[in-house]
């Protein structure tokens, strides 16, 4: 019984895989397309960051096309859901790799899932640039994949010239979640830029994943008294740790990263006067920015973040490598890539070795009165 | 010296809302012998509520106060009578399994209805820093700790001085003694999870506040702690389900402080497996002593 049906299931594999074959060889006769794969979450707990992200290469494509498209042939972007599910993703890469055939892959939108499809990416040699994946390892030994995004420790490196350089302070406290990779990389990055500009962290301090008393490690912190307490974290811890250390009376500059974005909506108060590391900044008199968010308001009926600006980004990016390759062979556009550099809404962008963002600018913000303000924009060297 | 004050207004500040909620566990077992897993449902509820009187109605804070906790025992007592009742002479698993259950439902009722992002809590006390010597306590912290501690006096002294109270002892003591001298057990069981519900609808305010977010698991870590205390304390038994919050939250603090705080949460339960195993009954746990 049990031989007959794995023999069943064999016969039935092998009348799905001649479908898949057809697929592609069909699809792979469309020369007036040039199709690009999109890979991240639009369902589930993270469905935010692939929505946004979606929505602003979308954007891109929209404008790419309007204009003609790339070397007259349009653009199709092709999007799959990953429900930031890593086996989803894998899927959803190998679907659109031989069923809808597409030439470059904007994604994933995170880490993880870009990271499960690493190894096959390498394999197929497909041009990769990831618009939001920022684990270090997203690109190391992979000559294939790009990403759009600064890395968590440049980021961190960023905040901590801001807060030497611009703020003038010279000492500093950190405040960490442990068992957050983002949380424990930025920060360690901010201490070191930190004690290699000569300033002095005066103590670390850490909390559980799932804490939401802060006020022992905060009265440790505000005796202390530092003149910036750096916490790099999402808005749902910030927001009460800033929400404690106003109740606490702290007076110290509070420095955080792009996990706050978005934290002046419900804790503007607590936030006032703050600032954080981002990626582009919604009020930046660039006008590459301001076209993109108006565009993007009218398309979308909503205001654009940093998921969005950078998938955006991403699309441009790839199309200039298209172009500049002329042709849509894999190892063409993967060379193009890494000599393109394209001046967009989050900087500008250009590639190092790596494929990482080579000398990108990072944008610092403040909150005031319950917006997000640019304040000034930091290169690290 | 200042620092270790100031530590210890914020470990009286998170116990007196453990011990606030650890009553309600112990009441409940107390007189029924049923850990009441739901109760930390009961104070996410209870949080809830207060948050939509807040925001929505924009109630006064004493009446805010008032009406959650009148809500939130009418919703303890309901879920007594649907729930606990029906099981009330089956064995004391499936009454176990039933609370696990009842507490699982609302959980994601809650999910269903209010969605998983936390909603921030506004500030319902006024807001300003009292210094006193070298240390600096905010009105939040003063408010909390001065509620709890007076709604716990006046539990305290209903159990003691009120016929109700005493009902409620000789329920506890032996149910079917109480029966014979006319007490009636289902009204007194009622009147239990009313005051325990309400006392814990009050924790999940205070603990709202103090935290500032709303959300629908916010009552299993606290939940999960204040059974701890009453455990710690001696569970069946009020006075020590209020020393065993003070002392939750203060270890839980000082570890914080002094120690470490990924070890914070480790040694907390710690203790409870070290209590169970050196004295199952608790610290104020003996067997001369009247329950409630």
């Amino acid at each position: 019984m049990k031989k007959r049906i794995f023999s069943v299931l064999l016969v039935g594999m092998f009348v799905v895989s001649l479908f898949t074959f057809a697929g592609c060889s069909s699809s792979g006769t469309d020369e007036n397309t040039i199709k690009l794969g999109f890979i991240g979450p639009k369902t589930g707990d993270a469905a935010i960051y692939g929505t946004s992200a979606e929505a602003g290469a979308m954007l891109a494509v929209d404008e790419i096309n309007a204009n003609g498209g790339i070397n007259d042939k349009q653009i199709e972007l092709i999007a799959y859901d990953t429900k930031a599910d890593q086996t989803e993703a894998v899927n959803a890469y190998n679907r659109l790799r031989d069923q809808d055939g597409i030439v470059a892959l904007i994604g994933g939108t995170l880490s993880g899932e870009t990271l499960a499809m690493k190894d096959i990416m390498l394999q197929d040699n497909m041009p990769v640039l990831t618009p939001t994946a920022t684990a270090v390892d997203v690109t190391v030994d992979a000559p294939n994949v790009f990403r759009a995004c600064f890395l968590d420790d440049y980021q961190g490196e960023a905040a901590a010239n801001f807060a030497v350089d611009s703020l003038g302070s010279k000492t500093a406290a950190l405040l960490i979640g442990v068992g957050n990779p983002y949380s424990e990389g930025v920060s360690a990055a901010f201490e070191k830029a930190f004690v290699a500009k000569g300033g002095s962290i005066l103590g670390t301090e850490s909390y559980g994943m799932t804490d939401k008393d802060f006020s022992a490690q905060l009265t440790k912190i505000k005796d202390l008294n530092p003149e910036v307490i750096f916490v790099p974290d999402y808005v749902q811890t910030v927001g009460p740790i800033l929400q404690k250390a106003k109740e606490m009376g702290i007076t110290a500059t509070f420095v955080g990263a792009d996990g706050w974005d978005g934290v002046q909506v419900e804790y503007a108060d607590a936030a006032q006067g703050n600032y954080f590391t981002n990626h582009y900044a919604a009020d930046s008199p660039s006008e590459t920015v301001q076209n993109f968010i108006k565009a993007y308001e009218v398309a979308n009926d909503s205001v654009p973040n940093s998921f969005s600006a950078l998938g955006y980004d991403a699309v441009y990016t790839m199309a200039a490598a298209i172009e500049t390759a002329g042709s849509t062979e894999a190892d063409a556009i993967i060379t193009a890539l890494g000599s393109t550099e394209h001046l967009g809404v989050t900087g500008n962008l250009k590639f190092d070795a790596n494929g990482d963002p080579k000398d990108k600018e990072v944008t610092i913000i403040k909150i005031d009165g319950g917006e997000l303000k640019f304040e000034t924009l930091v290169v690290n060297n | 010296m200042n620092l270790f004050l100031q530590q210890l207004i914020n470990g009286l500040n998170v116990g007196s809302i453990y011990a606030l909620i650890a009553i309600g566990y112990t009441m409940v077992y107390g007189i029924i012998k049923l850990i009441n897993f739901a109760h930390g449902e009961i104070m996410m509820f209870g949080a809830y509520f207060a948050f939509i009187a807040i925001t929505s109605l924009q109630m006064p804070v004493w009446v805010v106060l008032i009406l959650t906790m009148a809500i939130m025992a009418v919703v303890g007592v309901v879920i007594e009578f649907v729930a606990y009742r029906p099981l009330r002479n089956a064995p004391r698993l499936s009454a176990l399994i039933t609370a696990i259950g009842v507490s699982l439902f609302l959980q994601n009722l809650a999910l269903i209805i209010f969605k998983p992002q936390p909603k921030v809590m506004p500030k319902i006390f006024p807001e300003m820093m009292i210094h006193i010597g070298g240390i600096d306590i905010s009105s939040t912290t003063v408010i909390t700790i001065v509620l709890s501690l007076i709604f716990m006096v006046l539990l305290d002294l209903f159990i003691r001085k009120t016929k109700q109270g005493r009902a409620m002892r000789a329920v506890s003591e032996d149910k079917d003694a109480a029966i014979l001298m006319g007490i009636n057990v289902n009204r007194t069981i009622s009147l239990t999870f009313a005051l325990g519900s309400a006392l814990g609808a009050l924790g999940g305010i205070l603990f709202s506040v103090a935290y500032i977010q709303v959300y629908p698991t916010m009552g299993v870590m606290p939940g999960l702690k204040a059974f701890i205390a009453a455990v710690l304390g001696g569970i069946g038994i009020v006075p020590g389900a209020m020393l065993g919050g003070f002392i939750i939250g203060m270890v839980e603090t000082m570890t914080k402080a002094y120690l470490s705080t990924t070890w914070a949460d480790a040694i907390v339960f710690g203790i409870l497996i070290i209590v169970l195993l050196f004295k199952p009954t608790g610290i104020l746990g003996k067997n001369t002593r009247e329950k409630v």
